[in-house]
C-alpha cells in the first residue's frame, strides 16, 4: 500500500504540471508512474515567540541562555543568510523573531558589545535590503553597518585560527566570533543537511577551512548528503565542527518551518491534477498559459515578488548535537514520503530557484545542482533511482548568468568544463587557481558575488548524483550546447524523452517523478 | 608566473589626469608663475575636452604642455607632495586589497598609466607594485619643454605596451590580468586573458557586460 503522497497514475489520469524554470509545463506521463507529491504542511506553533523563550529557558544539553550571560561580555551572534528558506518568508522572518527575543535578553543582563554577523561563508554578501528583510527594521536599524555586517571569508586580517582536527585540518573562523565570551548561532532548517556543526563550521570560516570537506571524495561517499546521520559531509563537516565548538561558548538556536512554499491561493500548484476542482483547473490553465506568454524577465519578477507563507513547525535551542537531532526528526517528518522499491527512470521538474540563485536567474550549473545534486540527494535509505538509471529533467537550460552573482560560474562554465568534466581533475588541476582569482575575490568582497571556489563545489555538489545516474535528459532545453557541455542529452518532449530512456525498444521500466517544490523526500525501502 | 596590469586614474584613485597637474601647477616657483601656467591651461581646457573625448593620446599631449618650462628639480621635489596630497587621499578603499590579492596569486604587479611617472612611482611604492609604465616628459637642460616622451602612455599604445612588457618578461597573455575604468582602455583589456573593468564608465560596464568580463568597484563600502 502506498503512501498517500504517492499516487500511481493510470491511462485516464490528468497530465501533470510541474516547473521548468519560471514556466509551468504539462507533463504526460505513462500509466504505472508513480508520482511522488509533497506531504501536507505540518501544523506551524501556535505561538512562535512563547516557543523561542521556551527554548532559551529550557534548552538541550545546555544551560539556559540568561545563565550564560553577564554584564560587559563580548557576544556574537551569528545568523543564517538568504539563501534559506525559498523563496524567502514573508515577514517577520523567524530569524527576526528570535532575534529579538535574544537581543532583548542580552540588553536585560547587561550585554552591550554584540555583533551580528550574517554567516555567508562562500555565498555572495547579503545586499542590505536583503539583511533588512531578514532581521526586520527595527533590529537593522540599530545594528546596521557596524555591528550588523557580512562575514569575510577573504579578509585575512579577521580570520583566526581556533583550532586543527585530528586528521590535521585546520579551522579558521571569523575573528570577531572566535574572541567572543559567547558565540550565539540563529539557524534557519530548510533541508535536513542545514544546520548543527555547519552552521558555524562552514558560514563563518574560509575556503582554506571548507575544502577540506567541500571535494568530491566527501560528496560521493555521501549516502545521502539529505540524510546527515549518514552523509559524510555532515561527519566531515562535524569533525570541524567539533573543534569550533571545543574552541568556543556556542550557544545554538535551530527552527524548522513547515513546507508551506506558496500562498493558500496557490495550493493547486502542488496537489494531485486529478483532485482538482474546476476553480483550481482554470486556475492552473490559467498559470500555465501565463508563464508561456510572459516574457522570461517578468516571469521572474511575477515568482520573485511572493515571499513564502512559511509557518515555523520547531525551536530548539542549546548544544548543537542535541539540538539538531530534534531538528533532522521534525525535518524528516515534513518531507519524508516512503516508497516501496527503486525506479529506472526518475523525472525532476526544475524550478527557477535554488538556494545560490535568490533574485537571480537560476543558471546552467545551478540546474545540474538541482538535478544531480539536491534532487536526486532527496533520499533516505537507498537512492529513489537505481544505479546506471534515467534522470529526465524539465528546464531550458539556458546559457545565461546573473553578471554579478554568477561572475565565476560563467568562467566555470565555458572555461573550465569545455576541458573536463571530471571533478578529482578539476579539483587538482584548477580549482586553487580559480579560487585565487584576484578580480574574482575583489567580487566577492566588495560587490556580490559568490567566491570563485563555488562553481566548483557546486559541481562537487552533483558528484554522487553524477557517479550514480546512467544517463540525464533535459526535456525543453533552448540550446543543445550547453547540455552537451554538462554531459546531457536533450529531448524535445517527455514522451521522447522516456522513448530515448528505454534505448528505443519496447520494454517495461519503473518510472517515479518528484513533484516539487515544495520539497518532498523519498524513504526508500 | 603571470602579471596584473592596472590603469590608475579612475582605477586605483578616484582621480583623473587633471588634478596632479593642477597641483603642479599651482605650486611653481613663484605666485607669478603659477598664476601663468593655470592660466594658459585653462585656456586649452576647451581644446583637452574636446581631445579626451575623441583622442585620448592627444588629451595627453595638450595636458603635458602645460608643464612647458617646469624644472626637473622642481617636479621631483614636488612629486611626493602631489601623491600625498591628490593621489593618496583618493586611493579607492579596495585598492590595496586587490593589489595585494594579485601579489598572493603570485603575478608581478604592473601600474599602467597615462600619468607622469615621477608620481606614479610612490603609488607603486605605497602599493607594492613591481614595475611602473607611465608617461615621461621631455626634458631640455633639465627644464619640461612641454612634450611627452614617446610612446606615449594612453589608448591602443597601452595594449602594445604591456603585450611587450609580458612578452619580455615571458609572461603568458592569456594567464594575465588587466584592470581599467574607461572604455578607452578596452585596447588593453582585450590583449589579456583576465579583463575586468574596474567603477567603470558606461561604455566599458556595457561592453563587460557583453563579453562576460568582471566588473568590480573599488569604491565600495566595506563589508
Amino acid at each position: 500500500m502506498d503512501h498517500p503522497s504517492v499516487i500511481t497514475l493510470d491511462k485516464d489520469s490528468a497530465p501533470r504540471t510541474v516547473f521548468a524554470g519560471d514556466r509551468l509545463v504539462d507533463i504526460d506521463l505513462p500509466a504505472g508512474t508513480k508520482v511522488i507529491y509533497p506531504k501536507p504542511a505540518l501544523r506551524p506553533l501556535p505561538d512562535v515567540d512563547a516557543a523561542i523563550r521556551y527554548a532559551l529557558n529550557h534548552p538541550e544539553g545546555s544551560p539556559p541562555l540568561y545563565a550564560k550571560l553577564r554584564p560587559g561580555m563580548k557576544v556574537t551572534i551569528a545568523i543564517d543568510d538568504i539563501s534559506l528558506p525559498l523563496p524567502p518568508m514573508k515577514r517577520p522572518d523567524v530569524r527576526e523573531r528570535v532575534l529579538t527575543i535574544v537581543l532583548s535578553m542580552l540588553a536585560d543582563h547587561g550585554v552591550d558589545d554584540v555583533h551580528l554577523i550574517v554567516a555567508t561563508g562562500l555565498h555572495r554578501r547579503m545586499k542590505p535590503h536583503e539583511i533588512r528583510h531578514m532581521v526586520g527594521d527595527r533590529i537593522y536599524d540599530a545594528y546596521a553597518p557596524e555591528r550588523l555586517y557580512n562575514h569575510d571569508a577573504e579578509d585575512k586580517a579577521n580570520l583566526v585560527v581556533v583550532g586543527e582536527t585530528d586528521t590535521g585540518e585546520v579551522i579558521e573562523l571569523s575573528r570577531r566570533a572566535a574572541e567572543s565570551d559567547l558565540l550565539i548561532y540563529v539557524n534557519v532548517n530548510f533541508v535536513p543537511m542545514n544546520g548543527g556543526y555547519k552552521s558555524v563550521a562552514v558560514g563563518l570560516t574560509s575556503y582554506r577551512s571548507m575544502r577540506y570537506h567541500h571535494n568530491p571524495h566527501t560528496i560521493r561517499a555521501s549516502d545521502s548528503y539529505m540524510d546527515p546521520r549518514r552523509s559524510k559531509l555532515a561527519a566531515d563537516i562535524g569533525r570541524a565542527g567539533k573543534v569550533v565548538h571545543e574552541a568556543l561558548d556556542v550557544f545554538n538556536i535551530e527552527t524548522t518551518l513547515n513546507n508551506q512554499m506558496f500562498d493558500p491561493s496557490l495550493s493547486f500548484l502542488c496537489k494531485n491534477e486529478d483532485e482538482l476542482g474546476s476553480r483550481e483547473k482554470a486556475l492552473l490553465r490559467a498559470a500555465v498559459l501565463a508563464t508561456a506568454r510572459l516574457p522570461q524577465p517578468l516571469r521572474h519578477t511575477v515568482f520573485d515578488k511572493f515571499p513564502a507563507p512559511y509557518g515555523v513547525t520547531g525551536v530548539w535551542a542549546g548544544e548543537v548535537g542535541a539540538v539538531h537531532e530534534k531538528v533532522i526528526d521534525r525535518s524528516f517528518e515534513q518531507y519524508m514520503v516512503p516508497f516501496e522499491g527503486q525506479v529506472d527512470v526518475l523525472v525532476c521538474p526544475i524550478p527557477y530557484i535554488s538556494p545560490y540563485n535568490v533574485h537571480a536567474f537560476l543558471n546552467p550549473l545551478l540546474v545540474s545542482v538541482m538535478a544531480q545534486g539536491y534532487l536526486f540527494n532527496m533520499y533516505r535509505g537507498k537512492p529513489l533511482l537505481k544505479q546506471g538509471g534515467t534522470l529526465i529533467i524539465t528546464h531550458p537550460m539556458t546559457d545565461k548568468f546573473d553578471h554579478e552573482q554568477h561572475a565565476p560560474y560563467i568562467d566555470f562554465v565555458h572555461r573550465i568544463l569545455p576541458e573536463t568534466r571530471d571533478a578529482v581533475r578539476m579539483m587538482h588541476h584548477y580549482e586553487e587557481s580559480f579560487a585565487c582569482d584576484p578580480a574574482f575575490i575583489q567580487m566577492f568582497r566588495s560587490g556580490h558575488a559568490y567566491h570563485p571556489s563555488h562553481p566548483f563545489f557546486m559541481w562537487y555538489w552533483g558528484e554522487n548524483g553524477r557517479q550514480h545516474v546512467g544517463r540525464v535528459i533535459v526535456v525543453g532545453a533552448d540550446n543543445e550546447y550547453i547540455p552537451k557541455l554538462f554531459g546531457y542529452e536533450t529531448a524535445p518532449s517527455m514522451d521522447e524523452a522516456l522513448y530515448q530512456a528505454r534505448g528505443g525498444v519496447t520494454k517495461s521500466q519503473e518510472i517515479a517523478c518528484l513533484h516539487v517544490p515544495p520539497i518532498v523526500m523519498a524513504d526508500v525501502r | 608566473m603571470a602579471a596584473s596590469y592596472f590603469d590608475v586614474d579612475g582605477t586605483l584613485v578616484s582621480t583623473n589626469l587633471v588634478q596632479p597637474t593642477l597641483y603642479y601647477l599651482a605650486n611653481l616657483g613663484t605666485p607669478l608663475k603659477s598664476i601663468k601656467s593655470l592660466g594658459a591651461a585653462f585656456l586649452k581646457a576647451p581644446l583637452m575636452a574636446l581631445a579626451e573625448a575623441r583622442d585620448r593620446r592627444l588629451f595627453n599631449e595638450l595636458l603635458y604642455s602645460a608643464y612647458a618650462g617646469v624644472s626637473e628639480d622642481r617636479l621631483e621635489v614636488l612629486s611626493k607632495e602631489v601623491y600625498d596630497a591628490v593621489l593618496h587621499p583618493a586611493l579607492y578603499p579596495f585598492a590595496r586589497d586587490l593589489v595585494e590579492q594579485a601579489k598572493r596569486a603570485g603575478h608581478e604587479v604592473v601600474l599602467l598609466s597615462g600619468a607622469l611617472e615621477v608620481v606614479v612611482r610612490h603609488l607603486a611604492d605605497v602599493l607594492g607594485a613591481d614595475h611602473v609604465i607611465a608617461n615621461r616628459l621631455e626634458l631640455k637642460d633639465r627644464v619640461a619643454t612641454g612634450k611627452i616622451l614617446r610612446p606615449v602612455v594612453a589608448g591602443p599604445t597601452k595594449a602594445r605596451l604591456l603585450t611587450e612588457h609580458a612578452r619580455a618578461r615571458g609572461h603568458d597573455l592569456a594567464e594575465c590580468y588587466a584592470y581599467s575604468d574607461s572604455y578607452s582602455d578596452v585596447p588593453m583589456l582585450s590583449v589579456v586573458g583576465h579583463p575586468a573593468a574596474v567603477n567603470p564608465d558606461r561604455k566599458l560596464s556595457l561592453l563587460a557586460r557583453a563579453y562576460s568580463w568582471p566588473t568590480l568597484e573599488l569604491s565600495a563600502e566595506r563589508p
